[in-house]
């Protein structure tokens, strides 16, 4: 009696994945630093700065995460509390 | 005499490769990641929303020693009087004051930054402490700074009458980089990922079952996940506009969106730096939350924090050049106001059956000092 084989086929998705990385790290090794530091001088500027008053943005960050679910990846350190 | 001169020969070419040497690792010993500048501040904060208020004040100083190590110290209150829906509902409004203080050491050493820091919170029936340490490292001529993070805190969980009779602890992990795009735009990315183990819940607070009361119960472990994507864009009249989304979700099964979109710019030459900004924040409800459950589970809250609800929030800040020494001091007025939206979608409020909404005001002055 013959009885059907099941071949597992791989799917395409990983490996098309997996040539796209290595696509990007080869490519990457030609890739030269192209914003000069003389080039970077609006970049220092407080106004292009993510976070410009440590204590502000601690309070903020401390008034979110007692009443939302969410909390991290904002950059800014919490204080630990209870806040029952 | 030939191999005389040819001996000379191989000391000078020695020399020489001595001297490039030395000079390789003088300039690679240089740092090009400079300290934080020396700063202090005082600020008072205002908070109030569904019948909480809490405000203080809070001191922040940072001063560098012998160019090598920058020390911060900082001292946060909050007084809080809390008449909150849970609290006017189920029990009596109370005031009760919360200390905290921080002190961190940043050294930088060539490209890379390194930051310690510990921090002691208590009130009178919850203490945390907690320490950590940043490490930070520029690469690809700088363009990129990649960032590395941990955070062990430990609590100590009381209540009224009964004493501290229980704990937890909690463990953060971070990663992050920032990658200079153009001379104009910088791009953000942020990973947190935070474990916790102990006691999660409150002591005080109630769930309903079958419109009756009982204590809540909640999970003794939460893990949870964040990715927050920012990009801030210089417009060119000094000007700029920042955008940032945060994806978070966790064993809990709560999944929540940050959107924030802000724009900064000055007035009057650079004296005046205004910033406005709009945040959205949504989230869906955690497993074991109900309203009023209709069944017996293991775990039951109903911890507003773990519904589902949107915020919608307008924030405004502006800081006012004072005196400015070129080179020497600068002396800041600044304040900060954001007024929030809250909408519950599955949190009643049972004095009156309606859906539970309210808004929220957050007020901050200060005044920094940078040296």
């Amino acid at each position: 009696m013959n009885v059907p084989r099941v071949t597992a086929r791989r799917p395409a998705a990983p490996r098309l994945a997996v040539v796209l990385v290595l696509a990007i790290l080869l490519a990457g090794c030609n890739i030269q630093p192209w914003v000069k530091p003389y080039e970077r001088e609006r970049l220092a500027d407080p106004v292009m700065k993510f976070s410009r008053d440590a204590l502000s943005d601690k309070h903020f960050e401390h008034a979110r995460e007692v009443r939302e679910g969410a909390r991290g990846a904002t950059g800014v350190q919490g204080g630990g509390c209870g806040c029952n | 005499m030939a191999a005389t001169s040819r001996l000379l020969f191989l000391l000078a070419q020695w020399r020489r490769a001595l001297g490039l040497l030395a000079g390789v690792l003088a300039s690679g010993s240089a740092r090009a990641v400079e300290l934080p500048e020396d700063r202090a501040d005082v600020m008072y904060h205002y908070y109030d929303g569904a019948g909480t208020k809490a405000s203080g004040p809070a001191v922040l100083v940072r001063k560098s020693l012998a160019d090598k190590v920058s020390l911060s110290g900082s001292y946060y209150l909050d007084m809080v009087s809390n008449a909150s829906i849970d609290v006017v509902t189920t029990a009596s409004p109370y005031k009760e004051n919360r200390h905290e203080e921080t002190l961190g050491l940043d050294y930088v050493y060539r490209d890379a930054a390194i930051t310690v820091s510990a921090s002691n919170s208590s009130e009178p029936d919850y203490t945390a402490k907690s320490t950590g340490i940043d490490v930070s490292q520029e690469i690809f001529g700088g363009m990129t700074t990649v960032s590395l993070g941990y955070t062990r805190a430990w609590d100590k969980v009381g209540q009224k009458g009964v004493g501290f009779f229980d704990n937890a602890k909690h463990w953060r992990y971070r990663l992050g980089a920032t990658q200079v795009l153009t001379p104009r735009i910088m791009l953000s990315g942020n990973f947190e990922a935070v474990s916790d183990d102990g006691f999660l819940g409150s002591p005080y607070r109630v769930a309903r079952v079958f419109g009756a009361a009982v204590p809540e119960r909640v999970p003794r472990t939460r893990t949870s996940r964040a990715l927050m994507l920012r990009a801030i864009g210089d417009l060119g009249s000094r000007d700029s506009l920042r955008a940032e989304y945060r994806y978070f979700w966790d064993t809990w099964d709560i999944h929540a969106s940050t959107l924030e979109f802000g724009y900064s710019r000055y007035f009057a030459g650079d004296q005046w730096l205004g910033d406005a900004y709009l945040r959205y924040y949504t989230q869906s409800n955690a497993l074991f939350y109900s309203d009023n459950a209709l069944a017996e589970t293991t775990y039951i809250t109903r911890n507003r924090q773990l519904s589902t609800f949107k915020s919608y929030g307008l924030g405004t800040r502006v800081a006012y050049s004072w005196k400015r020494v070129p080179g020497k001091y600068e002396i800041k007025l600044n304040g900060a106001l954001e007024r929030a939206r809250f909408n519950f979608s599955d949190f009643t409020d049972v004095r009156d059956g309606s859906k539970y909404s309210y808004d929220q005001t957050i007020v901050q002055v200060f005044v920094s000092a940078t040296f």
